[in-house]
């Protein structure tokens, strides 16, 4: 555990006045305040930096025993109580300085020198932290509306992933952050998804898209072939001199829009024409007649 | 809509101690949606936690009514270009798994 400059978190001196100190705070706040900076971690740490600072700068008592002790904060309890043993009668009921009240908002420092309890007594109310966490689904995962059990900070969170859910998507489940400081609102949660693509499908916002081999009788004279989709089979009918490359686009085949039930998007499939090898002396003949019809 | 759907104004002003005034004052700049009734004035339940944000950047941040819409507009666009990322960033996956 290591010293920490409150000072140098506000940008300000030892010297500076009580009103300087909040104006300190207030500008830092505005800038790393977890409202203004979404989904920004590095943001989220430093706010609770400065809220640290500013929890032991603005009260008096706290400031004047992090000036006295602030660098021998391991001895400070010591000191603490030789002090009152030395100016005050012996209380048999008195508080003890160190609680163990939940301290996931604040250092181990701030604890060791102000403890838990003591924090109860402030004013301001503060959001608790934020989690973040990465949920990973394949792509077929993402077809169906579904419900996941996430564990987080040990907790069992059961949520329901909606349909068409994006990679990169990010859900907040309100309140399932850390708890809030002083009765203040509970911090979130947010998911962010991470779809793992897909060997055959490659997804792009609601449609699909997809590459089909046929070969080249069939792309000349036309046929069918059999696809199988993320939902089931589906039989295509080849047009007659079907060209490499060609895209043909299957209506609703495609991803479910997300939120938006009976919606989905198409599938877009491209005919790759497979020339033939290994031909017998027969063909090769027949191809040869083919060449001088030209 | 539905009243269930609703929060009575006075009901959030006196939770959040905070002055009926502002609230007027984020409707009449557009931020927020409130609905009169004759007795009542209401907030859609779905705007509480934007609403609740705003109430921390006035009280907690002293940010006045006009800094709140700039950072509003802001947000949005900052919200806004952050999708077109994620969209982006999925169209390139498309050509990078290739």
């Amino acid at each position: 555990m290591e010293f920490i400059d409150y000072y140098k978190i506000l940008g300000i001196e030892k010297t500076t006045s009580e009103e300087d100190i909040k104006k300190a705070y207030r500008k830092l706040a505005r800038k790393f305040h977890p409202d203004l900076n979404p989904n920004d971690k590095e943001a989220h740490q430093k706010f609770q930096q400065i809220n640290e600072a500013n929890e032991v700068l603005s009260d008096p008592d706290k400031r004047k025993k992090y000036d006295t002790y602030g660098k021998d904060w391991q001895h400070a309890d010591q000191f603490e109580q030789q002090r009152q043993s030395r100016t005050q009668s012996r209380n048999e009921d008195g508080q003890q300085f160190y609680s163990n009240s939940d301290s996931s908002d604040f250092s181990s420092f701030f604890d060791s020198m102000f403890g838990g309890s003591d924090r109860s007594n402030r004013q301001t109310k503060f959001r608790g932290q934020d989690y973040n966490a990465e949920l990973k689904l394949n792509l077929t995962d993402a077809l169906l509306t579904h419900q996941q059990t996430l564990t987080v900070n040990g907790k069992n969170i059961r949520i329901t992933i909606p349909a068409g859910i994006e990679h990169g998507q990010i859900i907040k489940l309100k309140g399932y952050g850390a708890p809030g400081v002083n009765g203040g609102p509970s911090g979130d949660l947010y998911i962010t998804f991470a779809i793992s693509p897909h060997a055959t499908y490659k997804r792009l916002g609601n449609d699909l898209f997809t590459t089909v081999k046929i070969d080249l009788y069939t792309a000349l004279l036309g046929g069918e072939t059999t696809i199988e989709t993320l939902t089931g089979k589906v039989k295509l009918t080849v047009k007659p001199e079907t060209q490499p490359g060609t895209k043909i686009r299957l209506k609703g085949k495609g991803f479910p829009v997300y939120k938006k039930e009976g919606e989905t998007g198409d599938l877009y499939v491209t005919y790759e024409v497979e020339l033939p090898n290994k031909l017998t002396e027969e063909q090769k003949k027949l191809f040869i007649e083919l060449s001088k019809l030209k | 809509m539905q009243t269930d759907e609703m929060i009575i104004l006075d009901e959030f002003c006196i939770h959040h101690h905070i002055d009926l005034t502002f609230i007027k004052s984020l409707h009449e700049s557009g931020l927020i949606e409130i609905v009169h009734t004759e007795e009542k004035i209401y907030i859609p339940l779905s705007q509480l936690p934007y609403l609740e944000k705003l109430v921390r950047l006035f009280y907690e941040l002293d940010i006045n009514l006009e800094g709140i819409e700039t950072i509003t507009y802001l947000l949005n666009r900052m919200n806004q270009m952050q999708q077109e990322i994620l969209q982006l960033n999925n169209r390139l996956r498309i050509y990078e798994n290739d």
